[in-house]
């Protein structure tokens, strides 16, 4: 009885230390392949596998691949004229059948309108210029090329399209657990509180309705771009440039001519979420 | 056997009972639907009609993953006409009338899909035009 338990005990010791040194003797021998494949870099890369390039280094470099749309807007020009900015969100809400809520807790955004000290609020708000301090800012959803949303749904309902960057949703998928909502640091998600459609005031027969318990957001009109045409809010501002919408990564796109000219900022880009929305302020 | 005067009555009772839906409409399944042809007119639409009548839904949810994953809204064109992918963009188009063309066959059947959640027909996108 006694030499059993002792080899028991003895197996079970053996077993426990192997357990344990297995998986160490795993990672010893695999770092060292993984660090010289990565062409020297430590092995920071090994989460990130899909996109070494991207998030390798410490400091953050944007992908420069394939066609990411994005927008400038220029402040100056919508603090001339204000009310660009209201065709621009009339423009979102017809095209988009967007729900007017009467209470502000319910506010369906898609493209809207806000302060500078809550559209940018890690920059300093305090002695702002007269301009940037009497003008309504637009915020809209920046189309992150790290999005944070898409990480956070569980059902995929958001996501990311490679052929142009947009981080689109499918309206079919969404569950309303509102995990997007908590994710994304630009508040550009919305939840149907309520059944939208009594609130809706004139529908486009082009495009749907959400029902109740659906998350929704600014889409940068994907279902326009493939009929060839601008964005509404961008369509609603035309021949003013106060809104430009283009492929960052082409050299030789008005946003791109744009961005080289003038000094741009995007909101918390220290987030890392890498936002495709520039504004001139 | 004990108890066989209320265990038989009582058996064939409870199997009457279970079969009622089958005999009561005397082992008929009711009218067939006829759903209404496009008003229209239209003949012609992006599959034919045996396909469309038992896969229209696959064909719909391909339509939707091609439109929204993949971002590929290519318009379909098929003999000259063109249709975008899209319930209320081609299908809606010819079968205009939802409430006498989709709803026949699905509330025969009974099947209640959720398209018209979030879906206008052609009725309901009317009923906000006008006020407008």
């Amino acid at each position: 009885m006694d030499k059993q338990r002792r080899k028991f005990l003895k197996i079970a010791g053996a077993s426990v230390v192997a357990g344990i040194g297995a998986p160490v003797l795993v990672k010893l021998s695999s770092s060292p392949a993984l660090a010289s494949s990565d062409g020297g870099h430590a092995p920071v890369a090994a989460g990130h596998a899909p996109m070494p390039d991207a998030h390798g280094g410490g400091h953050v470099e944007e992908a420069p691949e394939g066609v990411r749309l994005g927008m400038v807007i220029d402040m100056r020009k919508i603090a001339d004229t204000p009310a660009l900015l209201d065709k621009a969100i009339s423009a979102c809400v017809n095209a988009h059948n967007v729900p007017q809520f009467p209470d502000k807790k319910n506010e369906i955004k898609w493209i809207w309108k806000a302060p500078f000290e809550n559209v940018f609020t890690d920059k300093s708000a305090s002695h702002t210029s007269k301009r940037v301090a009497d003008t309504q800012f637009v915020a809209l959803c920046n189309h992150c090329d790290d999005p944070p949303c898409v990480r956070a749904c569980p059902t995929q309902a958001t996501f990311k399209l490679a052929k142009n960057g947009i981080v689109a949703m499918d309206f079919h998928r969404c569950i309303g657990c509102r995990f997007c909502m908590a994710a994304c640091p630009y508040g550009a998600r919305s939840f149907n509180w309520q059944d939208p459609r009594p609130y809706i005031k004139k529908y486009n027969k082009e495009f749907p309705s959400r029902m109740r318990g659906v998350v929704e957001k600014c889409n940068f009109c994907g279902e326009r771009l493939a009929l060839g045409q601008e964005p509404a809010c961008v369509e609603a501002c035309k021949g003013t440039g106060a809104i430009l919408f283009g492929d960052l990564n082409d050299a030789g796109s008005e946003v791109r001519a744009v961005l080289d000219k003038e000094f741009t900022i995007q909101r918390k880009p220290t987030l890392g979420t890498k936002p495709s929305v520039f504004y001139i302020v | 056997m004990y108890n066989k005067g209320t265990i038989i009555p009582g058996l064939i009772f409870f199997v009457l009972f279970v079969t009622f839906p089958v005999w009561f409409q005397g082992l008929k399944a009711g009218d067939m639907p006829k759903p209404e042809l496009p008003p229209g007119g239209e003949k012609q639409c992006v599959m034919p009609a045996d396909y469309m009548r038992a896969n229209h839904m696959q064909l719909l949810n391909e339509w939707r993953d091609n439109v929204l994953r993949d971002g590929n809204r290519e318009i379909l064109e098929i003999n000259g006409k063109k249709y975008p992918k899209g319930l209320q963009m081609a299908c809606m188009e010819c079968h205009s009338r939802k409430e006498k063309f989709c709803d026949s066959c699905h509330t025969y059947a009974a099947v209640d899909p959720y398209c018209w959640d979030c879906h206008l027909t052609p009725n309901e996108v009317a009923s906000k035009e006008a006020t407008h």
